[in-house]
């Protein structure tokens, strides 16, 4: 069938009927070879009649002459035209395809535009209209969306380092754009509805007030929270020291959560909910960077689903898509040539290995296994060395931070900034440690890599946790009666969610400092030596690589710090938006500068995938602190919005029976078990039918592939017949 | 008002912004009285601007009918440093007498496939065309060994031994061939790459 619409020559285009003869015979001069056509001929076009992508697909009628492209693109001119008619005809009801989605040259893309046009001439009003709101609706969008490109941050920057590194270092700055967004939005999110509202009430613009009731049933002692706010004349020195460790002047602003020690503002006669806005904000911020997360991940995991296949190793996507059109530097282009090269050579050699392992006797299985045993194990004391650092550091920190007769301003920042400098320290040095075991345990290259990211994650992100597991102990250590009548150490930590916000504040700053003072001392002087200084040991240790991971955990680490702290503290994302904006340029200040690139570098795709895998990781790890200190600790009885409740999850209940009854009962039906458990298994159930469907769609996958097989054999045997036939007429 | 005479379908930008502009009609299309505009609009795309900087001073008044040879093409940074610079000027050139000489019209076309917003598709099917070294219509296992060299580098110790050659154009074959014949046609070409992830971050060009 289609080889007939080949055969038969080109439709002419209706509005071009003076010269349509000439055209069509000099179209079939052309296209229809001198002689019968041979067997050869026959089996090229038998089998090119495969290459048709879609029977709309104007490039479809070239490909199946298979023949070479010189001679078409003389007769393009005049074919073009004829060609361009196909889908006109075959696709009359849908709305024509713009010119620009045929792969032909301008001139025959002119052509098509001149029968599209004139062709409108000939199709009914309804068609007509659909075809010129379809074009005009799509202009409508092209300009929408070539508008918000240029809204777009630091669009020209990453296309410049896409140009000189590629598109694997492309993609880690392409993610921090996306975390300064976040980071916004979630600052957003977190002024205008808790700090916006609290600083109204507390200046009484627009005539409103807020109200702090009094407690009761709570013991006067519990209450007591004295903030050294404003001290009047201090040194300099101790103001410095405030903004380094969040205490002082700094404590009793928005920053901190005892700041928002309001029950509820008023606006003339509404009242505004400030707890609860304080606890939904905190849980729509989270639900916001999961949607977010998930969104932008989907892409990358979409693959996965439908082929077993490892897609992002996968040789054809290395072969193919390779090479980066985007280089214009012949040095970045030859070290491309080297890393690709070096890329196939040890996805062969992997393939090699695998093989190998396959054929492992069981002597060596048990020898490889048991030394990956032991290698685990010290690998977990390691990691229980780090916790226990850090946990001693966090209660050497409290306990000698609150000892105020130290006036000794560099040991006392030194001891407020313990923690972090251990936690830094940690993440440092158990990657080495990571590394250089994983060598032992003879995995394949790839596995290797990934299990050291992972086991980096791990660290990083169980470093947090452990600070702040240690912080809670100290605040709920109880020795006395009165101690825990309150629930927690009333003394030293009246109000307990500033300090843990005071934590992650000082987190914020050290890892911002850091890596200041990584690129200022670090990187320069090193360029600088390699550059002035000939000497060999020099010259071999040469220029860092900018290693794509590691910096990427660095600012996951940040992002999760956020995230824990913003309920302590809702000025921090604030905070974090400037840091990951100043990070951007100082990373790509150092990058250009003093950076050699990766000889082996990641691949965009699979990079972008695992940036957020691994926040994602993050978020849900940020999920159980946050858990435990809203439903767990008992909120600070002397600060904050949740002053008259138990705990900070206390304010939903308290606002669910202030709603009227009927709809008390369904949220009190939604929450009980009856309701819970038949919906756990609706879920289930749902999640097994698309589980069966993709399943089932694999499996058609697979008939498809097998009968696209068939076919090619057949027509293989045709061929054959047809060459016996014409032998032996 | 300029861009409302011209069907802006036409061809996509060859890159982003509305400095570029890459829509063209040829003369005789658009009404005499803006055909003056047209050539102003036309003069300050980049697009004509890096074209006419590949011709000499003389040359430059009327680039639009004039082609370029192939060496100032390869002058170009964006193709200089490109292993398939050579087949990028064999296939985009409309040349009658295959000397792979570059319209603007062609250089254009060349942009605009490689362009930010080419469907993909479009790249598909010329990547096709490029990678197919002996343009008959296929890849066959001479075609894929001359793109792994063009990949790995020119020079004699940055190819792979016969050994890993082989084993690599076994296992694209093994994931690209449908239909077992040894060789990759364009539809099977489509196919692949469609499934691939990094093609159209890696496939442009932009000026």
């Amino acid at each position: 069938m289609e080889q007939d619409q080949a055969a038969v020559g080109p439709r002419t285009c209706r509005g071009d009927r003076s010269d349509s003869r000439s055209v069509e015979a000099e179209a079939r001069r052309t296209e229809k070879p001198p002689s019968s056509p041979t067997v050869g001929e026959l089996a090229q076009t038998l089998l090119g009649a495969r290459q048709a992508p879609a029977p709309g697909d104007c490039a479809a009628p070239r490909c199946r002459r298979s023949r070479p492209y010189r001679p078409l693109l003389k007769s393009q001119s005049r074919s073009g035209e004829g060609q361009a008619r196909g889908p006109e005809e075959e696709g009359g009801e849908l709305a024509a395809r713009p010119a620009r989605e045929y792969p032909l040259t301008i001139a025959e893309k002119r052509r098509l535009r001149d029968c599209q046009q004139a062709d409108i001439k000939y199709i009914s009003g309804w068609k007509q209209w659909k075809r010129t709101s379809s074009k005009s609706l799509k202009k409508v969008l092209n300009e929408v969306r070539e508008l918000l490109s240029f809204l777009e941050l630091w669009r020209h920057d990453i296309h410049s380092i896409e140009g000189k590194f590629g598109t694997g270092i492309q993609s880690y700055f392409s993610f921090l754009r996306f975390l300064v967004l976040l980071n916004f939005i979630i600052f957003i999110l977190m002024f205008s509805f808790v700090t916006l509202p609290s600083i109204i009430s507390k200046y009484g613009i627009f005539n409103s007030s807020f109200t702090k009731t009094p407690l009761k049933n709570i013991e006067p002692h519990c209450t007591v929270y004295k903030p050294s706010g404003n001290m009047g004349l201090v040194y300099f020195y101790t103001y410095l020291k405030d903004l380094l460790s969040g205490t002082g002047f700094l404590e009793v602003t928005s920053l901190f959560y005892g700041y928002y020690t309001i029950d509820a503002a008023w606006l003339r006669i509404l009242r505004y909910n400030l707890p609860l806005a304080y606890l939904l904000a905190t849980f729509a911020y989270l639900a916001l960077s999961l949607l977010w997360i998930i969104k932008r991940s989907v892409e990358g995991f979409k693959q996965n689903l439908v082929h077993d296949e490892d897609q992002f190793q996968s040789y054809c996507n290395k072969v193919f898509a390779g090479w980066d059109f985007c280089i214009t530097d012949p040095n970045a282009a030859q070290l491309k040539h080297r890393s690709l090269q070096y890329e196939l050579q040890t996805d062969l050699e992997e393939e090699r290995l695998k093989r190998k392992i396959a054929d492992r006797t069981m002597k060596e299985k048990l020898r490889i296994y048991s030394l990956r045993l032991f290698i685990n194990i010290i690998v977990i004391a390691v990691l229980s060395g780090c916790f226990y650092a850090i946990y001693r550091a966090t209660v050497f920190s409290q306990e000698n931070s609150n000892d105020v007769s130290n006036t000794n301003f560099q040991a006392n920042l030194l001891v407020q900034y313990l923690p972090s400098i251990v936690i830094t320290l940690a993440n440092f040095i158990a990657p080495q440690i990571f590394s250089f075991l994983i060598r032992f345990e003879d995995y394949s290259p790839a596995f290797e890599i990934r299990l050291t990211l992972m086991r980096c994650v791990f660290v990083r992100l169980a470093n947090i946790g452990v600070l702040l597991f240690s912080l809670w102990s100290q605040i709920s250590y109880c020795a006395t009666d009165e101690c825990k009548a309150c629930g927690y150490n009333y003394e030293l930590y009246p109000c307990w969610e500033s300090e843990v916000g005071q934590e992650m504040y000082k987190l914020m700053i050290f890892d911002f400092i850091i890596l200041l003072a990584g690129t200022l001392f670090v990187d320069f002087p090193r360029k600088l030596l390699v550059t002035h200084c000939s000497c060999k040991p020099v010259q071999w240790c040469g220029l860092q690589e900018f290693g794509i991971s590691d910096n990427v955990l660095e600012i996951i680490y940040g992002q999760t710090i956020c995230w824990i702290g913003t309920f302590f503290s809702p000025l921090l994302p604030a905070i974090a938006t400037i840091k990951y904006f100043l990070i951007f340029y100082i990373k790509k200040i150092s990058l250009i500068h003093t950076r050699k690139p990766a000889a082996r570098p990641i691949r965009a795709s699979s990079s972008n995938f695992f940036f957020l895998v691994v926040l994602l990781i993050g978020l849900v790890l940020a999920f159980i602190p946050l858990g435990i200190s809203i439903a767990y600790i008992p909120s600070s009885k002397a600060c904050g919005p949740f002053r008259s409740f138990n705990t900070s999850w206390a304010v939903v209940p308290d606002t669910i029976l202030g709603f009227p009854t009927g709809l008390q009962q369904v949220l009190h039906g939604i929450a009980s078990e009856a309701f819970a458990v038949p919906f756990f298994m609706v879920i289930c159930l749902i999640m097994f039918y698309f589980i069966a469907l993709a399943g089932a769609h694999k499996r058609v996958v697979e008939q498809l592939r097998e009968q696209l097989m068939m076919e090619s054999h057949d027509k293989l045997f045709l061929i054959r017949k047809i060459t016996e036939a014409q032998r032996h007429p | 008002m300029l861009l409302e005479l011209w069907e802006r379908g036409c061809l996509p930008l060859c890159s982003g912004g509305k400095s570029c502009l890459c829509c063209l009609c040829p003369e005789g299309c658009l009404p005499r009285r803006s055909r003056h505009r047209a050539s102003l609009v036309l003069a300050s795309s980049s697009a004509y601007k890096r074209f006419s900087e590949l011709l000499p001073k003389e040359e430059r008044e009327n680039a639009c009918s004039t082609r370029v040879p192939k060496s100032q093409i390869l002058t170009l940074p964006e193709l200089r440093a490109n292993p398939f610079q050579h087949r990028i000027c064999r296939v985009f050139s409309t040349s009658d007498n295959g000397d792979d000489s570059m319209s603007f019209e062609d250089f254009l076309d060349m942009l605009s496939v490689f362009s930010d917003s080419a469907p993909s598709d479009i790249k598909s099917h010329y990547a096709f065309r490029i990678f197919d070294f002996d343009d008959d219509g296929t890849l066959d296992r001479k075609d894929l060994e001359k793109l792994v060299n063009c990949l790995t580098g020119q020079g004699e110790e940055s190819r792979l031994s016969n050994a890993e050659m082989e084993q690599l154009i076994r296992n694209i074959l093994e994931e690209s061939d449908i239909d077992k014949d040894g060789t990759i046609n364009l539809s099977e070409f489509q196919h692949v790459v469609s499934r691939s992830p990094d093609f159209t971050s890696s496939f442009k060009i932009i000026l």
